[in-house]
This record gives C-alpha cells, structure tokens and sequence, in this order.
C-alpha cells in the first residue's frame, strides 16, 4: 500500500511540474507566482473534494453518493446569489471575500447540518429515497439560484456569474489565504476522525458496540464535509462528479477499508487529476473544452455504472 | 448483574414496552423468548444503547446506560452487531481487532495484538486469519463476529438472534461456545432467541416476553410448560423431559 501512494506521489509532482513548466513564456519572477497560486489552488481543491466525498460516504454507508449529488455545492451557490439578491450587487461587492466566504460556509454548513442530518437519520434503511430526495433537493436549489439569478440585475448577475460553474484555468485566488487555512484545518480534523470512521464501517451496531458515539461523529463529519465544500466551490464553482470519480478511482488503486490510506490515495488522485487533467487540456492539446466537463462525463458515466451494477461496492 | 427498571418504549405512539423491570443474573446466559413482535429485540437494542431510552433506567454492572461515556461502556457491554449489506472488505484479522478499538481508540498495543491473536485461536480462526471477510460462509463469518466481540473484552455480551442463518452444527457449535464463555470466562450473555429448545438446552435463565411485557421468568425447567406455550406463544404443543430439561415437541 505504501509503495503505491508513493507512486501517486511521484505522478502528481511531474504534473506540478508539467503543469508550472510546459508553454511558460515571460520571465520565471511573473511565471512562478502566477502557476503557483493556481497550482497551490487546486491541489487545495483537490483535497478539499475528495475528503468531503470520502466523509460524506462513509456517514451515508454507500459509495455512490458525493456531497454534489446531494446537492452540497448547489446550497453554496444558492446562498451567494441569495446574497446578491437580497443584499444587492454594489453591497455585495462592497463586502470583503473574507467575510463572504466567512458568512456563506457558516450559514451552509448549518443548512446542511439541519437538512442532511434529518435526511440521513430517517434514512438510513433506505437508500434509494436518500438519493432521490438528495438529487430533488438539488435540483431545488439549482432552480431556485437560477430564478434569482433571472430576476436580478444583468450586471449584479455578473457578480455571481462566476460562482454558478465549474473553472478551473479562472481560479478566484483572493480567497487563497482563507481557503488554504480553513481546508488544512478541515482536512486535518477529518485526519483526526480516520479510526473512528473506519469502525463506521462496520455498521452502525458495531459502532455503537465499540463505543464510537455516532451522533457526534456524523455531525462532525457533515460539519466538515459542508466547510470542505464550501472551500472548493469558492475557489473553482461546483464540481459534480470529480469526487465520485476519484474516491472510486482511490479505491480500486489502494483496495483496503482504512480511512488512513483512503484519505491520502483519494487526496492525490483528486489532486493528480486536477493539476494533470488541466495540463493535457489546456497546454498540450490547447482544448478549449474546459476540464470539469470531462470530468463530468467519466463521472457521470461512473455513477450511471456503479448504480446498474446495484451499488454492491 | 443487569438491572432494568420501569423501562418503557413506544415507536411512534405504539407501546412496544410497558414497565419493564428485571435482574438478569451475573455469570449465566439468560435467553429472552417470546412470539414475533413481543418487544424482546426492542429491549435488548435498549439495554445496548442501540436504541434512545424513552422511560425507566438500565444498569449495566455499575454503569448506567444512558449516562456513562460510550467509550467506558464499549469495555463492559458488548453487541454482536449485525454486519451490513456491504460487507466491508476486510481480512478476518482486521475485523477482529476492530474488537480492541475501545481500548487504543486506533493505536493497538502488543497487548491488543496479543488479544486478538488469542481471539482468533479461541475461536480457531488462525487458519483462516489472511482471508477477507466476504469470502467467508455465513457461520465462519457469524464467527469472526463473535470473535470481534469476545476480542472486546467485556463482561456483558448481548446477542440478537444470533442463531439465523445458521445450520444446525454452526448452531450449536456457536451456543457451546457461548456456554464456554459464561462457564469459564464469567461472562454474563443475553440472547435472543427464536427456538426454545435452544434456550432451554443452553440457557441459565428465561425471559418470556408477551406483549411488551415479562410473561415468566425463571430457570427453564420451571419456565417452559404448556401454561407458557399456550398463554404466551398460543400454541398447544406437548412438552417432554429429557434428562430434567424441557425439550418442545415441535
């Protein structure tokens, strides 16, 4: 096992490489900084999605659900323009980045708190009523951030515009400084969790048998889960599927139920796919295709396969 | 010794419990019985904390369920959990140290190793140690199970219907074990079970439940009569005695 996160270790510093070396014109003093916040950015991202996915599966017990599919990302979004809507657009700008991801992580760490949490409680025999009340929720949210974003102003809609999708070569960097923190800080408590979350494995009796307290544990993980979320949907905008897709990618590479090991294989591999796939789109193949929709397809077509394979694993 | 006191539950305004007190003795197995849906799975999750407690009190050796941290009562009262759907992909021996988390919480020590080594062995499991939980037969696996729990370590052990899906050597083999436990480790077990020939083979002390209630209770040569049968479980069938133990003429 260890050898093989090695290995992914050393994949993803040759797309660091690749991705701050191949097409770099200009002098290296402009070069370094400008790759290297996005670099720094989205192995943030990164870590951020597959953590919150990793979290988030093994709360709700099954490996096809990601907090996107649930609707995670699309609650962020729709606070922000809820903000821009209700606070409007010259307001809004007037706010520092800081307290608007401050606010925004807050208020939808708690509505996922209050949502998520009754959903997986009632829910938890059942898992095709979980997914669908997860998907019509976000499609809820998605409607009514579209509706807002209608109503508003054309020019405070451009406030948001860049909210609403997936970017990844567009990074909003201001909020680096924070991001970094609080994704550290959120990553290291789910670190902490990884014991705890392997007894969760096990079922929820032989948790409660050996003591882990399930409650506590699983608004932890919401809590963080949310928090992570709201870390890499500021940054580059929902991403549906990359979750789903490395966390599935992680376990067939490092086939082995420890959250220690799952943790840092999803991590890179999130990471990996990120820094590489943007390498090969945007400097190699100068694609205009931008990355989250590739992404989306493989990891769309993954959830298709892994629901008509009956979620057995 | 576990001490039950005015316990009462209802799910979702039905009484699944009412007033329920009761000592179940120290040392000895103690199996609750009764018909489908007389409340003995719902009491027993209760007294494993699996459950909320809506009314009443448990006490478990000198700990109160409820009270007490999870963590100190993980290392006195244990469940034989039933595995989810998904079984985890785990080789035997990870599954059984899961059984010393209580202690290390995630660290093991040689002490906890040496723990699960002698689990595995007493359960003669060494062989199959390497081998991933899902490639396991039902009783092998219902066996890994208990050596989890026998690996726990706990004074109490509580087991729900543990006799499913099993045939009748793994049946019986799992209630010598269990009568091995309570005879030469001092553990105290409750079981529940569905087959009274069973409890009253293997079992200390019955608890006949009826209606969310304690119909009888007692050692099985005074509990099970036809009295029981037809007022509890409303079925005439004859009872004969085999070396002084009831046996049901199913």
């Amino acid at each position: 096992m260890r050898s093989r996160l090695i290995w992914l270790a050393v994949i993803l510093c040759l797309c660091c490489i690749g991705y701050m070396t191949i097409g770099a014109r200009g002098p290296l003093s402009f070069v370094i900084p400008f790759r290297g916040t996005k670099l720094a950015a989205l192995i943030l991202v990164g870590f951020a999605i597959s953590t919150s996915t990793v979290l988030f599966q093994t709360v709700s017990q099954n490996r096809i659900l990601t907090p996107s599919i649930m609707g995670f990302d699309a609650l962020y979004v729709m606070i922000l323009t809820g903000a821009v809507f209700f606070l409007g657009g010259m307001a809004f700008v007037g706010l520092s980045d800081q307290i608007i991801f401050a606010v925004t992580a807050s208020a939808m760490t708690l509505a996922a708190l209050a949502l998520f949490s009754t959903l997986l409680r009632s829910a938890h025999s059942n898992l095709m009523r979980m997914i669908l009340t997860g998907i019509v929720l976000g499609a809820l949210f998605r409607s009514l951030t579209d509706f807002m974003q209608r109503m508003i102003d054309p020019n405070e809609f451009s406030v948001i515009q860049g909210a609403s999708y997936a970017r990844f070569a567009q990074i909003e960097t201001d909020l680096l400084m924070i991001a970094t923190v609080v994704c550290c800080v959120g990553v290291g408590l789910a670190w902490r969790m990884r014991f705890a979350l392997d007894v969760m494995t096990l079922g929820r009796e032989a948790a409660v048998s050996l003591g882990v307290d399930l409650r506590r544990t699983q608004m932890k993980a919401l809590v963080l889960t949310a928090v992570l979320v709201a870390v890499s949907t500021a940054l580059v905008g929902p991403v549906a599927f990359l979750g789903l897709l490395v966390v599935s990618l992680a376990r067939l590479v490092t086939p082995i139920e420890k959250h220690g090991v799952l943790f840092v294989s999803a991590g890179l591999i999130s990471a990996i796919t990120l820094i590489g796939g943007q390498t090969i789109l945007e400097r190699l193949f100068k694609l205009s295709t931008p990355l989250s929709v590739v992404i989306d397809l493989l990891g769309g077509a993954l959830f298709l396969i892994l629901l008509l394979k009956g979620h057995r694993r | 010794m576990i001490s039950i006191r005015n316990l009462s539950h209802q799910i979702g305004g039905a009484p699944i419990l009412t007033d329920i007190s009761l000592d179940l003795p120290r040392g000895k197995i103690s199996a609750l019985i009764g018909p489908n849906g007389a409340g003995k799975s719902t009491l027993l999750s209760l007294i494993a904390r699996l459950e909320k407690l809506q009314g009443g009190s448990v006490i478990v050796g000198n700990l109160t369920v409820g009270s007490c941290s999870n963590r100190e009562l993980a290392k006195h009262l244990s469940i034989l959990p039933q595995m989810p759907d998904q079984v985890p992909r785990l080789c035997v021996r990870d599954l059984v140290s899961f059984g010393r988390y209580p202690y290390h919480q995630g660290r093991p020590t040689a002490d906890d190793e040496a723990a699960v080594e002698h689990a595995l062995a007493v359960f003669g499991l060494t062989g199959l140690a390497k081998r991933s939980v899902d490639e396991l037969s039902g009783g092998q696996r219902q066996r890994a199970q208990i050596a989890m729990t026998f690996a726990q370590d706990t004074e109490y052990m509580l087991l729900d219907e543990p006799l499913n899906n099993l045939d009748i050597a793994g049946a019986r083999s799992l209630m010598a074990l269990l009568r091995d436990l309570a005879d030469n480790h001092g553990k105290t077990i409750v079981i529940v079970l569905h087959d009274i020939n069973y409890a009253s083979r293997y079992a200390d002390w019955l608890v006949a439940m009826h209606d969310g209630q304690i119909a009888v209770e007692g050692a099985p040569a005074q509990t099970v009569t036809s009295d029981l049968l037809r007022d509890v479980f409303q079925t005439d069938a004859d009872i004969q005695h085999i070396d002084g133990l009831p046996i049901v003429m199913v």
